[in-house]
């Protein structure tokens, strides 16, 4: 077998795939907080205790009413998206005519209850969810064993990524979103109903958000905090790729993941910070994000 | 006022009749009770100073200013009161002052972007018949346009919605005379059509080739009515009112 600079392939393509997956839910996470940004203009705090509450979700259904992954895969982003609906009409609604911070420590808050809420319930250490039967096992790939759910993984948070993005930039929805971000007083004035436009995609970036929790709850095991840790990366991927910008989320989010995976294999000790270096750096030279665009 | 009041009083035919309409900005009383009338195919213009409130008007009318009183009633239906959602659905189509064309979308999508609201409203292939430029252009970003092609573009995507009523802010506001010729071909082009348009002008010569009535804003109020067959006569007053 060929080496790459001293570092055995196994190695290398065993982080590049940790990385990849690590990577989708970068990616499934800041695309969702990037289509709330973009038209809500909030900060969604509450972003890793949805994911988190998808993972539950899915976890519940399966073990007080036997639903398996499969279903959960539909039901639970459509369950956490309306309660996203219900949160935004309910609460963050009332908030739009007040500086963006208040969206900001409003949705912290919520996360912080929703976080203790499902802690006093459950505990922190974390409750197991079985790889579904389809995907259990692995693949022989030649340079490397892929085990069947990570490659499942990856493929499902391409898809989903990919179809948002579609349904973002070449449909006509997508068109009155992207009127919408940009002057929501004309787009209302042409009769197109933006409040509600408004719920519903909060409803969907969480929905998102719920999704990549359940595509979560067979890796890391199904834990209040598991959101909470993860999403300040997931802030910082989003910095990187420029609020609001629906394409740079995505691929900063796989990117990015990718980075910290090789990171991983040259230079382990950076590993868990490279992903704010760059942030760092990425502050300093390009301040809106690599694919963001100043207003 | 209460001339004007009188003088738009004996119009009882109007499709819109503004009646002692205020409007605030924040704090800032703008419109101090705004008297007008527009008849059913008509084109009107509203005149004035910079900050005189005629933009204001127009966006009081269709419901975008943060507060406003009295009575606009279009079709006899009373507008105040409703959201410019429901105000568009109405059948009123307002093309802004800034042109409002959005960045992030081609210009076939700012094109298709206002929904129908009405049946009736011009196919997009007339509407691309009025507008050639616009078709050799589809694919371009938006705002990659030239200003006068951005205005046609504004206009273009609210004549496809059904809404025979047009409130026209400055169309053409920093254009090439050529390019205002084109705008004014357009409107009368409209007019016969069967549009009825209020139009905000600082152009005034443009306004009198397109328009059947003027009035003078002043002061967040309409201090004068002039029909465009009395222009010549009124021109001294109009240039002291409009000081230029």
């Amino acid at each position: 077998m060929f080496e790459l600079l001293g570092i055995p392939p196994q190695a290398l393509f065993g982080q590049l795939l940790l990385g990849l997956i690590n990577g989708s839910f970068y990616a499934l996470l800041s695309l969702g907080l990037a289509v709330i940004f973009g038209l809500l203009n909030i900060i969604n705090f509450s972003h890793g205790a949805q994911y988190m509450m998808g993972a539950f979700v899915a976890w519940m259904l399966l073990t007080y009413t036997g639903i398996n992954y499969w279903w959960a895969l539909l039901i639970v982003p459509l369950v956490v998206g309306a309660s996203g609906v219900v949160i935004e009409r309910l609460m963050i609604s009332r908030l739009y005519h007040l500086d963006h911070l208040y969206g900001l420590l409003l949705t912290f808050g919520l996360a912080l209850i929703i976080q203790g809420l499902f802690r006093n319930q459950y505990g922190v250490s974390g409750l197991p969810y079985s790889i579904p039967a389809e995907l259990s096992g692995g693949t022989n790939l030649g340079f490397m064993f892929l085990p069947n759910y990570r490659g499942w993984v990856i493929v499902a948070s391409v898809v989903v990524c990919f179809a948002t993005w579609f349904a973002i930039e070449k449909t006509r929805l997508g068109a009155y979103l992207r009127a919408a971000t940009e002057n929501p007083t004309l787009v209302g004035a042409f009769g197109i109903n933006v409040p509600r436009m408004i719920t519903l995609t909060y409803g969907f970036g969480v929905a998102l958000a719920a999704l990549a929790g359940v595509l979560a709850a067979p890796i890391y095991s199904v834990n209040p905090n598991m959101g909470a840790d993860l999403i300040i990366v997931v802030f910082a991927v989003v910095v990187i790729g420029g609020m609001g910008s629906i394409l740079g989320a995505i691929l900063t989010g796989f990117g990015l993941g990718i980075v910290e995976g090789l990171t991983r294999v040259f230079y382990p000790e950076g590993s868990a910070v490279v992903i704010f270096v760059i942030m760092a750096i990425v502050l300093l030279v390009k301040p809106a994000g690599l694919f963001g665009r100043t207003q | 006022m209460s001339e004007a009041l009188a003088m738009t009083d004996a119009i009882t035919d109007s499709l819109l009749a503004v009646r002692d309409l205020n409007g605030w900005y924040d704090e800032s009383h703008v419109l101090h009770g705004i008297n007008f009338d527009v008849r059913p195919g008509e084109v009107v213009t509203l005149l004035g100073r910079n900050g005189a409130g005629k933009t204001t008007t127009l966006r009081a009318i269709m419901g975008i200013l943060g507060k406003r009183q009295g009575s606009v009633r279009f079709e006899g239906r009373e507008l105040i009161g409703l959201d410019p959602r429901h105000i568009a659905k109405a059948g009123i189509a307002f093309c802004p002052e800034e042109r409002g064309i959005f960045s992030s979308l081609s210009v076939d999508e700012n094109l298709m972007l206002p929904p129908q609201v009405k049946p009736g409203g011009l196919t997009r292939e007339a509407v691309l018949e009025m507008f050639p430029n616009l078709r050799e252009r589809l694919g371009s970003q938006g705002t990659k346009l030239s200003g006068g092609e951005q205005q046609m573009l504004a206009i273009a995507r609210i004549l496809r919605t059904g809404a025979k009523f047009l409130l026209l802010d400055e169309p053409t506001e920093g254009l090439a005379p050529v390019i205002v010729q084109q705008i004014g071909r357009t409107l009368s082009q409209l007019k016969s059509r069967g549009f009825t348009i209020v139009l905000v002008e600082q152009n005034f010569r443009f306004a009198a080739s397109v328009a059947d009535r003027h009035y003078v804003v002043e002061q967040g109020r309409v201090i004068d009515t002039i029909p465009n067959e009395d222009l010549a006569a009124n021109m001294n007053k109009l240039h002291a009112y409009l000081g230029v």
